[in-house]
């Protein structure tokens, strides 16, 4: 019954299957901004849009990273605690004094190897990605308690003026220094699934990993260089959260994963692995921070509805990537 | 198999071989290092020692890890068994703090059915998403490892709920017979779980679904009714870990209630040789890999190292572990080994334990 419903839309539409989910975002985003600006006047802001950017640009670095694991069809349940490793590791080394230009590097380098060295393990020793990740989920917070156990503030200058550098338009709208930083490497990312072999790769393995292999692409090279890749974006992800809140906290982050698994699947990514877009996933932290806009506008409701609302959303999308029969396992 | 390897590699080729001796290293290490680690004395009527502690205090991730031995067996995963902890702790103490007597027995009995009640339905939850929609198990159960830590804020409204009820207080540090309570409850229900899928069918039933669900649904096991059950009985052990947890600080705390808790059931299943693949599963090694857990977190502390660096040492004990038990590992472990003078003994030791997997 459904699938003749979706035949018949299909052919109404003349829309490939696999454009459904993120048009369905697309909709959803635009529904949720309908309700906020109907609710709340000052909803119509610019400034709002603005700042869903400036409290998500960490969220959209880390979820890009994700899409190219999730594309893969593998899974990177160790963003979270990285992002919190990142944050942590530069705050305790500004605190130590070292230069702002030698601690983002150090920082940077966390990241990719810690991802390099999962992905050496997922694709060496045949061990499913989630045991791997989670257990590099676990390192990297056991890592950020070995490192303090309570917040550590940042007052390094670099730090301070990235945090407070406003960029903006004459009407007194602006954006972080994060926000272009994030935008970059969304243009990046979009370019390397989009035209390059790696990109290219990349869909290969999701879509079927035994064909890429016989069709003599670089499987394995690959698929440890995603985790490579998703750790690199946590690692900004992290020192773009470490911006935004001045400190490092041992305990920061925790859950994120779910957030950013959550971008990324109502992006339209298929969990599976093969299909989906970099524009997707930001339509997918959009989404996400447009529905924390408006519980902060509500003021009613609690701040832990959101994640409530966000494995509501996670769920719903699954099922309709189920429904309209994206293959899927 | 032409020559019969001797009583001592026949030993070391048991599953249990090895976490057993890393167990026994580790108390042997605590003795050493703390010469009154494996003394226990009579106090008041109950016995006190730090080995009774490790006992007591590994009650709850027995629960855990035997609810996640069933789910891991077939095949799946269950990453929300800490938020539902952290739920059931909540609601039972939720419910006890509202009440005018707070130590009344039918009080705390109420309060854990209706917990024990919802912690159902949240395995059900699982349950349906695994078996019905048919979702990878790490993402359904995902979404209610984080999910569920908002519903367990909800529950508490944030705050700590503290109950003063001697009845619920004994969940957690309670006396039996000179005994922590805590092992009886744990011991009770891995009898019930050992007599349930050991002494009738079921146990081989879930195996079967966890080697080839289509082929055991084919032989006419109603292989989604089966999967639908581990993730239910899996939640309902987790609930009861979460009143021990609770009533160990006589605190519900929706954040921090059953923490981590997942990664140290996965540890302890696959420590206690249930593959990850899933198809065989052994309790008696779920109980094994809880204790040397328990007994490493215990070192940890007893060593002075900060508590939270225990998640350290536990990935890297995951990594190894898996490490062990992947096929590709092994298969070049013994690539190597046969390059040498090859003894014939790896390769049909490596086919007959590749079996089950």
């Amino acid at each position: 019954m459904t699938t003749a419903a979706l035949t018949a839309a299909r052919t109404w539409a003349r829309l490939p299957r696999r454009h459904i989910p993120v048009l369905t975002t697309l909709v959803l985003l635009l529904v949720l901004y309908g309700v906020g600006v109907s609710q709340y006047r000052a909803f119509s802001n610019v400034q709002v849009i603005f700042n869903v950017f400036i409290d998500n640009g960490f969220l959209l670095v880390v979820a890009v990273g994700m899409t190219f694991v999730i594309l893969t069809g593998g899974i990177d349940l160790s963003v979270g605690s990285v992002v919190a490793m990142t944050a942590m590791v530069s705050a305790s080394l500004l605190q130590h004094g070292l230069p702002a230009g030698l601690v983002l590097v150090i920082a940077l380098l966390i990241g990719p190897t810690i991802g390099l060295l999962m992905g050496c393990v997922i694709q060496f020793f045949e061990i499913q990605p989630f045991i791997v990740t989670l257990a590099g989920m676990f390192f990297a917070r056991g890592m950020c308690t070995l490192i303090s156990g309570s917040s550590i503030p940042i007052t390094d200058g670099f730090w301070t003026a990235m945090s407070q550098k406003r960029i903006g338009d004459p009407r007194g709208n602006f954006v972080s220094i994060s926000v272009l930083i994030a935008f970059a490497v969304v243009a990046v990312a979009a370019y390397v699934l989009a035209y390059t072999r790696l990109g290219r790769s990349v869909y290969a393995i999701g879509g079927n990993a035994q064909s890429a292999l016989l069709m003599g692409l670089p499987v394995a090279r690959t698929r440890v260089l995603v985790y490579t890749i998703s750790g690199l974006c946590s690692a900004i992800g992290g020192i773009l959260l470490s911006f935004y809140t001045l400190s490092g906290a041992p305990l920061i982050a925790i859950g994120m994963e779910l957030d950013v698994i959550a971008a990324v699947v109502i992006g339209g990514t298929v969990l599976t692995g093969g299909s989906g877009y970099i524009f997707g996933t930001v339509l997918g932290v959009l989404v996400l921070g447009v529905i924390q806009t408006l519980i902060t506008f509500d003021g009613s409701l609690n701040s832990w509805w959101t994640k409530i609302v966000i494995g509501g959303l996670l769920f719903a999308f699954i099922l309709l990537q189920r429904i309209i029969g994206i293959r899927y396992k | 198999m032409s020559d019969r390897p001797g009583r001592f590699a026949e030993l070391t080729a048991h599953r249990l071989f090895w976490p057993v001796v890393v167990l026994v290293a580790l108390i042997v290490a605590n003795t050493v290092y703390r010469p009154g680690f494996l003394s226990i004395e009579l106090n008041h009527g109950h016995l006190y020692g730090s080995l009774i502690d490790i006992l007591r205090l590994s009650a709850p991730l027995i629960l855990v890890a035997l609810g996640m031995t069933l789910v891991i067996s077939t095949g799946g995963i269950d990453l929300s068994v800490g938020s539902v902890c952290a739920i059931s702790g909540a609601i039972a103490c939720l419910y006890i703090s509202r009440q005018p007597d707070q130590n009344s027995p039918t009080v705390v009995l109420t309060a854990l059915v209706l917990a024990l009640a919802a912690a159902l339905v949240l395995g059900a939850w699982n349950g349906v998403l695994v078996a019905v929609i048919g979702i990878q198990p790490i993402i359904a159960t995902l979404i209610l490892m984080v999910a569920g830590r908002g519903i367990a804020q909800l529950v508490t409204e944030g705050q700590i709920i503290t109950v003063n009820s001697q009845p619920y207080k004994a969940i957690g540090v309670g006396h039996l017979l000179t005994l922590p309570l805590a092992i009886f409850i744990a011991l009770g229900v891995v009898l019930l779980v050992a007599a349930v899928t050991r002494r009738t069918a079921l146990g081989m039933i879930i195996e079967s679904v966890g080697g080839n669900a289509r082929a055991s649904r084919l032989a006419g096991i109603r292989s989604a009714r089966i999967t639908f059950l581990v993730y239910v009985i899996s939640a309902a052990c987790a609930a009861i870990a979460g009143f021990m947890m609770t009533a160990n600080v006589s605190s519900a705390d929706g954040n921090n209630a059953g923490l981590w808790v997942e990664l140290d059931a996965i540890l302890a299943v696959v420590i206690g040789g249930t593959s990850l693949a899933g198809g065989r599963f052994s309790l008696g090694g779920t109980i094994v890999g809880a204790l040397l857990i328990q007994t490493l977190t215990t070192t940890v502390y007893a060593m002075n190292i900060a508590p939270q660096t225990s998640l350290l040492f536990k990935a890297i004990v995951v990594i190894i572990v898996c490490l062990i038990q992947a096929p590709a590992f092994r298969a070049k472990l013994a690539r190597r080994r046969r390059a040498r003078p090859a003894p014939p003994a790896p390769v049909a030791d490596e086919r007959k334990e590749q079996v089950p997997a």
